[in-house]
């Protein structure tokens, strides 16, 4: 039988700083909110309404970073070959995605509330978004697409270092698209006051710590998933009536054997059709 | 364009906040479902672990 | 289907059967390695043979482009075209049409065993990239070569002759970075499942600046008074766009490849 993968066990746990981040995201996010409805004053031009401001931004600055993030982290998967890069990438790109969604969301309220449409193709921000959007949004149907585990992280790295370099052009070009037509609907980030500078900035740390926290969450319970599935592979070698609890995924398995294993019904956990490899001797990875 | 007075504008904002507010819980409870499948599979792994070691003790006699 | 190393002379000095060929790993060991250009060379020759004697890409692509267009006619009950709308018509049937070609792109050599060929070969495994590239950027100008007089028949207002130039470096731009950006998403999803469907998915939101900076060229150009040539601002986003996913796609390929 293949060799799995190096045992997860051996290696630092991800579980480790997770509740001191997730305390510091709690008291950054509650100082955020306590700047933004207590402290900060009204915006002259568009009054209580422009306080959207301090979600939106920091939501969609965190989104972006998190997807280059997702490309960078995919190029370590690449040139190492160790899959728990791609499980960080798979992870960043996940949450990018979430938080993506909710910048469209907030963006769309705060055009309603400004213009009375929940759409303007005039704010580039919220174009540029829809595009990501709906490019990431493929990541997760490409990975279910392909069985192999490690033809699925390696062509997932590919497409992630793609749209990672893809999401700033594409921001350059949907601005210059839309530069002459309109001043910008949502709110300029430069030349704020110093107390609206203030709130954003914490504003925006507060959306950072929250990222990594809920990185570091979603790691923690991946690993420790794969750290179940090991065992019950220990425990059921012999064993092929052991039912498994869950199916096939599109999220990354780090522990997975480098080549398909051959499996018994029901063994190794997964509701999984024949592998169609080829019959080529695998290559070292690089 | 003019501000939108408090009691138009606020129902959007307190709605913005609200729905990033959404997005954190549903993503917590969603992990929350997940951890409770892997806690019932590693409570059927220890009763099957606790099974093995019973049958590879031998019985006394 | 093996792909195609160039025959091998004997070397000087080396004792062989005369009138036998060399084959195998003695040829490889005998000679250097054919250099990445003579490579392409050969894969983008067997591209287009194999795509004239099929004509499984540019004839339906062709059709499709001039179909799209009557469906426009009905579609946006116009009988004629300028500006905004005429470039807008002309860049998504491009485009949708490209998709047909994309997704024909690698399927020969997915079915075919064709990769497996290729990856035995001792080349560099990016000259499969630049191939096929080539040959999907070529398949685009042939496709153009129809479907802009098509347009210009059809749908087309005002005169097409003196804003050709300018048109044909549009043309040209946004082609090598479809082909670039197709290529690259062909590769990634010919073996899987769904293929034709998740390849138009992945490559058309990638392909949205060369949306914009195609259709904000050519819509001056189009323009019912000839307003003056394509914007340099345009032009220089196509340039950007192909430079920057060029060499990302020609630096990851090879990860598509690895078996």
């Amino acid at each position: 039988m293949a060799r799995p993968a190096q045992p997860i066990s051996a290696q630092a746990t991800y579980g480790s700083g997770l509740r001191k981040l997730t305390i510091a995201a709690a008291a950054l996010m509650l100082l955020a909110l306590t700047m933004v409805f207590f402290w900060v004053p009204n915006d002259a031009d568009q009054g209580f309404l422009q306080k959207i401001f301090y979600i939106h931004v920091p939501l969609a600055i965190i989104s972006l970073c998190g997807f280059v993030a997702g490309g960078v982290l995919a190029i370590f998967h690449l040139r190492t070959g160790d899959r728990r890069w791609d499980m960080r990438s798979y992870v960043a790109i996940h949450l990018s995605l979430v938080f993506a969604v909710g910048t469209l969301i907030t963006g769309s309220i705060w055009a309603r509330g400004s213009w009375g449409h929940w759409w303007v193709w005039s704010e580039p921000t919220l174009v540029s978004f829809l595009i990501v959007f709906l490019l990431y949004a493929t990541y997760q149907p490409l990975r279910f697409a392909i069985e192999d585990p490690e033809r699925q992280a390696r062509y997932a790295s590919v497409f992630a270092i793609t749209c990672g370099a893809f999401v700033p052009l594409n921001f350059l070009a949907v601005r210059l698209s839309t530069q002459y037509l309109h001043p910008r609907v949502l709110g300029e980030t430069s030349n704020l006051p110093w107390k609206f500078a203030l709130t954003f900035y914490v504003s925006l740390l507060a959306m950072t710590v929250l990222f990594v926290a809920l990185w570091k969450f979603e790691m923690t319970a991946k690993q420790t998933r794969a750290q179940v599935r090991t065992l019950r592979r220990l425990l059921t070698e012999d064993r092929s009536d052991f039912v498994p609890a869950s199916g096939r995924s599109a999220a990354p398995r780090p522990d997975a054997p480098l080549t398909p294993a051959p499996t018994t019904p029901g063994s190794a956990g997964r509701v999984h059709p024949p592998a169609p490899a080829p019959a080529l001797t695998r290559t070292s990875p690089r | 364009m003019p501000g939108l007075p408090f009691h138009t504008a606020g129902p959007y904002v307190f709605a913005a906040y609200i729905v990033f507010f959404t997005l954190v819980v549903v993503y917590v409870a969603i992990m929350a479902v997940r951890l409770t499948r892997v806690q019932r599979e590693v409570v059927a792994l220890t009763e099957l672990a606790r099974q093995q070691q019973m049958d590879e003790t031998p019985p006394t006699p | 289907m093996s792909a195609p190393t160039p025959a091998a002379p004997p070397a000087p000095g080396q004792t062989t059967t005369p009138g036998q060929p060399l084959s195998g790993p003695a040829a490889a060991a005998v000679t250097a390695p054919p250099g990445i250009l003579a490579t392409v060379g050969a894969l983008l020759r067997k591209e287009l043979r194999v795509e004239l004697r099929t004509l499984e890409s540019v004839p339906g692509m062709s059709l499709f482009a001039v179909t799209t267009f009557v469906v426009f006619h009905f579609a946006l009950n116009q009988s004629s075209v300028d500006g905004d709308l005429a470039s807008g018509i002309l860049w998504v049937t491009l485009l949708f049409a490209a998709m047909l070609g994309v997704n024909r792109l690698f399927v020969a050599d997915a079915e075919q065993g064709g990769f497996d060929g290729f990856l035995l070969a001792p080349v560099d495994r990016s000259a499969l990239f630049l191939a096929k590239a080539a040959a999907l950027l070529i398949y685009l100008l042939v496709l153009e070569v129809v479907a802009v007089p098509a347009f210009a028949l059809l749908l087309l207002l005002p005169p097409l002759h003196q804003a050709l130039p300018d048109l044909l470096l549009v043309l040209l731009l946004a082609d090598i970075g479809i082909a670039v950006i197709g290529t690259l998403i062909a590769a990634m999803t010919v073996r899987t499942r769904a293929r034709d469907l998740l390849g138009p998915l992945l490559a058309l939101p990638l392909l949205v600046p060369v949306i914009i900076g195609g259709a904000r060229a050519t819509s001056p150009l189009f323009a019912l008074t000839h307003a003056g040539g394509s914007p340099a601002r345009w032009l220089g986003t196509l340039g950007l766009y192909d430079l920057v996913f060029g060499l990302i796609a020609y630096a990851v390929f090879d990860f598509l490849l690895e078996e």
